[in-house]
């Protein structure tokens, strides 16, 4: 039997809140399929589960109580125990506090067993996408027996997110129905994509809900004024809450890299004509599904110089340097309501240029949906900040601990060079080294901003 | 996918809505139709280029490199896709 313990959330991250299950005891499961989800003060991540097996026991309830990191959340029998019941230890209590009593929290997410799923719609046929098929997969649904909804009998995913009981919930307001006790499943969503957003909750108090769990009434004025359309979502994350706990959690970090982590600077100037003229080139070809940015081929470029300066690659942790053979680059992307996250694109090195740019594709868009796993958020062995785009010069970034390096590129911008003793214009950018003066020098943080620009200077190489 | 040809409020009803799922917070009656987007939304090259494919994904109208020019505002965009889908 396998304790499945909450896994490290990311740097400075020590608890979390269970907010789901996607399982439920008898599930198979397999190594890296998404079992949970979590709040911390970075938002809602993902939990993969990192062992083959069948779901014994769900130990903990989804609540509103900050469980630490390693607190066992599951257990897990291996396919070749057979289910005997072990004499369990005593285990402490992990639910939530006892509520008033008129409330009944309702946990988000199918914990008491799978639905009963709706029959087959009769004489049409059906269409399943394979990321449809997939997202049943992982939810533990059988997509044969789900209703479809959309055009031509094509099941969609949020049919397979209501037949499995669990819904997109924006984390403002998957804690104002925890509070408040509201079920989430009997709420019709209007926020983007199916996502259930705050105002969908303050719509119900003034109905009354046959046979729901009775919401208290509020005293005071709901944050959001029921006649504010579903689609203005701006007050969904607005300056408090979820966004300040990731200020709080940024601040955290950061002080303590400029406590603990003396760190030195180095810059050097790429020249970055061939770079984005072979990238013009192999653009022109592509689609636009296809097409790859300067971001991520200065990514893989960054990762493979990552390789020849190893000191630069890893953790410092209890007053030592582990270096990492994985190259897990971490790529600092700004929220558009605040804040940032800097998840890792894993394996960066290994990737070819397409897969690395799906890869960043991918991470870009579940940071911004709130749908990050917690071994991309803890994993970083460097990080790299792209901070051109808004203008930026020279970037001097601050290193994300317990990494020991960060890179960080400014604005192409063309710029006189002198070539072969003569005057010409580039397109340059100024790449910076911010690095842990504990564990590399300013003469190997060099040699990395060498290796950069010299990967950059082949880029049919990368 | 549609193949029919796109009116300018067929085109700007795309374009609204696609840019409404990258930048939810955003109130359209807010964006200026002839000024630079990336500048009035703070949108980066990867929104940029979701825009884009999303604009891709609901028209059925490919978008060259060598094109992006045309997507600087909404009102060029929606010219570029009004044209693009008569062309075809």
């Amino acid at each position: 039997m396998i304790d499945f313990k909450l896994p490290s959330l990311g740097a400075d991250m020590d608890e979390a809140m269970l907010v789901g299950w996607l399982v439920s005891p008898g599930d198979q499961v397999s190594r890296g399929d998404i079992v949970a989800e979590v709040e911390t003060d970075k938002g809602v991540m993902e939990v993969e589960c990192w062992d083959d097996g069948i779901i014994d026991e769900l130990l903990v309830e989804p609540s509103s109580t900050k469980l630490p990191v390693g607190t066992p959340l599951a257990r897990i029998r291996a396919t070749d125990e057979s289910p005997v019941a072990e004499p369990a230890p005593h285990r402490e209590v992990t639910a939530a506090p006892e509520p008033a009593p008129s409330r009944e929290p309702v946990a988000v997410g199918a914990v008491a067993g799978p639905q009963a799923p709706a029959p087959p719609p009769p004489h049409v046929t059906r269409h399943v996408s394979p990321p449809v098929r997939h997202l049943a997969h992982q939810l533990g649904v059988d997509v044969d027996t789900v209703t479809a909804s959309g055009p031509e009998g094509t099941v969609t995913r949020e049919d397979v997110r209501r037949a499995a009981g669990r819904r997109r919930v924006s984390p403002r307001a998957r804690r104002l129905a925890m509070e408040e006790g509201i079920d989430l499943s009997l709420l019709s969503p209007t926020g983007p994509d199916g996502m259930i957003v705050v105002a969908d909750l303050t719509g119900l108090e003034s109905k009354a809900v046959d046979g729901a769990v009775e919401v208290a009434d509020r005293e005071e004025e709901p944050a959001v004024p029921p006649e504010v359309p579903a689609r203005t979502v701006e007050s969904e994350l607005p300056a408090d809450d979820p966004a300040l706990a990731m200020r709080r959690a940024i601040a955290r970090s950061m002080a303590r890299s400029n406590r603990e982590i003396p760190q030195y600077s180095l810059v050097t100037q790429i020249d970055m004509k061939r770079a984005l003229e072979w990238l013009d080139d192999a653009n022109a070809e592509r689609p636009v599904t296809a097409r790859i940015l300067p971001a991520a081929l200065v990514a893989k470029a960054t990762a493979l110089a990552l390789r020849e300066v190893p000191e630069l690659n890893g953790h410092f942790v209890e007053d030592r340097f582990e270096q990492s053979a994985d190259i897990h680059l971490g790529m600092a992307i700004s929220l558009r309501t605040g804040g940032l996250v800097a998840p890792a694109i894993r394996n960066a090195d290994t990737l070819t240029l397409d897969e690395l740019m799906a890869a960043l594709d991918d991470l870009v868009r579940r940071a911004r949906s709130w749908k990050l796993r917690t071994s991309e958020m803890a994993s970083a062995t460097a990080t790299l900040t792209n901070l051109g785009e808004r203008g930026v010069g020279t970037a001097f970034p601050i290193v994300i601990p317990p990494q020991v390096a960060i890179i960080g590129l400014g604005r192409v911008m063309e710029r006189p060079v002198a070539i072969d003793g003569m005057l010409a214009v580039r397109p340059t950018v100024d790449a910076t080294l911010v690095a842990d003066h504990r564990v590399s020098d300013g003469h190997r943080g060099g040699l990395f901003l060498a290796a950069l620009e010299q990967r950059l200077q082949e880029p049919e190489k990368l | 996918m549609t193949t029919k040809t796109l009116t300018t409020d067929d085109a700007v009803k795309v374009i609204y809505d696609v840019l409404a799922e990258i930048a939810p917070e955003v109130d359209a009656s807010e964006i200026d139709m002839s000024v630079d987007l990336t500048e009035q939304l703070d949108l980066d090259s990867m929104d940029y280029l979701h825009w884009l494919v999303g604009i891709n994904a609901r028209t059925g109208i490919e978008i060259p490199d060598r094109d992006a020019s045309h997507f600087m505002t909404i009102d060029g965009a929606a010219r570029y896709l009004v044209d693009a889908s008569v062309a075809r």
